[in-house]
């Protein structure tokens, strides 16, 4: 105690004369290091920046490029190259329309099956499921989301095609044949085919985030509404209500992944550039004529318009995608701080 | 304990609804709303109460109190059923109005007894009318004119009908906490319960806000049967006309409030109001 006391003024003293007690930057040594005392961090932090930028400045690039690889056909077409549907390439006459019709009702269709199907089983892995199953069935979910496309293509052309031209059209023929969209030869192949095959597809998406959107509504929620007498339904419903833009957030991140899947909707959807108001009718889609023709593209023409093609995919990904994770984090947030 | 036992002795039972439950306690006594017999609540291997038994009086407040993880919210949520939905199982008896509760839907006993939480959890995407009105739609309440005359009565009652008179269509989670936890309050009473249980209702807000929900608890109690869980000694002096103090799950003892606060019984209760342990 008594040396304590006798000692602190001195300390004291100490720093007001003493540089001892200003501090020494690590690195102080080197010529660098007395000029900028925290080379490191310095050196770290814009790297970082650059990584980060180069990412940015990525899809700026892609963008830009895709722009000027399609000049040809924007300036000779305009509009009318989304409005038209001859795809001539040996006329040199380009229209979209049947790619775009193609991937935009294979994918309405993929979310039409999947969505109340993604709906239940993330309801049902958030509010209902006894523990030891949630585990392994979320496991199971997310796998399907692990399987590479070209297997689910694969399987779509020995598996489901051929129930569906044997089994699932002809019935659909005969018991709902009147309506137009069910009329025309089974095929097997053809937009049906495509809007299932990305329903299996998209379900995992759906689902996993639908799934984390209802876990991030605290339990208090639940409580309120079971404390006011409500039964479990009841409970889900109130929890659903609140978690609807979430699930709108989810349900665009699917449609992104279903209008962008290239492979497995290749191999079943028929490739024919056709309208067709028939499920059972072989369609084309956007992702699938450029991996089908961007090797025979000869002429300058060709490449701008497939380009031109490649451009509208890429700008209607990134927008759903950025208005999803939009939704998705303000709907996080919300409940994070309430 | 003794005053219990007193009172019990005065309440003649008028009907015999259930042989293991003791005849004194029977009736449907204006005095007594609810009884807990013996009750033992358990969540998985952990016991978190042991054998405690209590009688909760018609339109008086009741609080208990102990140190954390004492079992007084489990005793709490036992009341309504609600420690089954964290999982919780219990034994024993709990009567309401002399009936026995627990074989019936949950549901149902939630509508007669309500709860308001720690945290004010107000349904962020409905307004604060439908907030209000919430439990009287689930109960398939539709008159949509005498929904809006309970909304504003209960809100009136919750002491927020002045706030919020003017914005009735904005989000509940729009509020402060202290007008979150009243709308709480007055989302509980909408459906005239018998009993509201409230589980530290003003431990998560300004001493303001506080002063006021103490204000709504003795205005409430001239109409419902209330108990509250607090860990707030003054707050349980103030608001409340008798008072538990458990354990480690037990009901260590059970009097008036101004007695137990005073001239307590047991050491122990003695020992935890004046801070000493817990």
């Amino acid at each position: 105690m008594d040396s304590r006391l006798v000692q602190a003024p001195s300390v004291s003293t100490g720093t007001l004369q003493g540089d001892g007690m200003t501090p020494v930057p690590f690195g102080a040594k080197s010529a660098i290091g007395r000029l900028m005392p925290n080379i490191g961090d310095f050196v770290f932090k814009n790297l970082t920046r650059l990584f980060a930028i180069m990412v940015f400045s990525l899809v700026f690039l892609m963008a830009f490029e895709m722009y000027r690889g399609s000049r040809l056909t924007i300036d000779k077409f305009g509009w009318s190259f989304l409005t038209t549907s001859t795809w001539d390439p040996v006329q040199g006459v380009f229209g979209a329309l049947p790619f775009i019709w193609g991937t935009v009702v294979s994918s309405l269709l993929a979310l039409a099956i999947a969505l109340p199907l993604s709906l239940g089983v993330a309801v049902f892995l958030s509010e209902l499921v006894p523990r030891w199953l949630e585990g392994p069935l979320s496991f199971m979910i997310e796998l399907l989301a692990a399987i590479p496309s070209i297997v689910y293509g694969l399987w779509g052309v020995f598996v489901m095609v051929p129930w569906l031209r044997i089994t699932v059209e002809p019935f659909l023929a005969k018991r709902f044949g009147y309506l137009p969209f069910f009329t025309g030869a089974p095929y097997g192949f053809g937009m049906l085919a495509a809007g299932l095959i990305l329903a299996v597809m998209v379900l995992p998406i759906i689902t996993s985030i639908s799934r984390d959107i209802l876990k991030a509504i605290p339990n208090l929620q639940r409580e309120a509404a079971f404390a006011l007498g409500a039964t479990r339904w009841e409970v889900t419903k109130i929890i659903l209500q609140g978690a609807k833009s979430g699930i709108l957030g989810a349900t665009l991140l699917g449609l992104g992944r279903a209008i962008g899947e290239t492979m497995a909707v290749t191999m079943v959807i028929g490739n024919r550039s056709d309208i067709s108001a028939s499920l059972f009718n072989p369609a084309y889609s956007m992702a699938s004529v450029l991996a089908n023709e961007f090797a025979e593209a000869t002429t300058d023409m060709y490449t701008n318009a497939l380009i031109e093609v490649a451009l509208l995919l890429f700008g209607v990904t990134i927008v759903l995608n950025g208005l999803a994770r939009m939704i998705v984090w303000g709907m996080t947030r919300k409940y994070k701080t309430p | 304990m003794t005053t219990i036992e007193q009172r019990n002795a005065t309440v003649t039972p008028t009907a015999v609804r259930s042989p293991e439950v003791p005849e004194s306690r029977q009736a449907g006594s204006p005095a007594v709303k609810m009884s807990a017999l013996g009750i033992n609540a358990f969540f998985g291997k952990t016991q978190a109460l042991k054998n405690v038994s209590i009688d909760i009086l018609t339109n008086r407040v009741l609080a208990i109190i102990g140190p954390s993880g004492c079992g007084k919210s489990t005793f709490l949520r036992c009341l309504n059923r609600m420690h089954e939905v964290a999982g919780g199982t219990m034994t024993g008896t709990i009567l309401l109005d002399g009936q026995k509760i627990g074989s019936e839907d949950p549901v149902l006993l939630r509508r007669r007894v309500g709860m308001v939480f720690q945290k004010p959890n107000p349904f962020p995407t409905m307004s604060i009318f439908d907030n209000v009105a919430a439990g009287l739609r689930l109960n398939g309440f539709q008159n949509r004119r005498a929904l809006a005359e309970i909304v504003e009565r209960s809100l009136r009652q919750a002491a927020l009908w002045d706030e919020v008179k003017d914005s009735l269509g904005k989000s509940g989670a729009s509020l402060s906490g202290g007008q979150q936890q009243r709308l709480c309050i007055a989302r509980t009473i909408a459906v005239s319960p018998d009993v509201v249980l409230m589980d530290e209702p003003a431990s998560a807000l300004d001493p303001l806000s506080t002063a006021k929900i103490e204000e709504l608890i003795y205005e409430l109690k001239n109409r419902f049967t209330i108990t509250i869980v607090t860990h707030n000694m003054q707050q349980a002096a103030r608001v409340s006309d008798f008072t538990a103090f458990f354990y480690l799950g037990e009901l260590i003892e059970y009097d008036q409030t101004k007695k137990m606060f005073t001239s307590p019984d047991k050491k122990q209760t003695e020992d935890y109001i004046t801070g000493r342990f817990g």
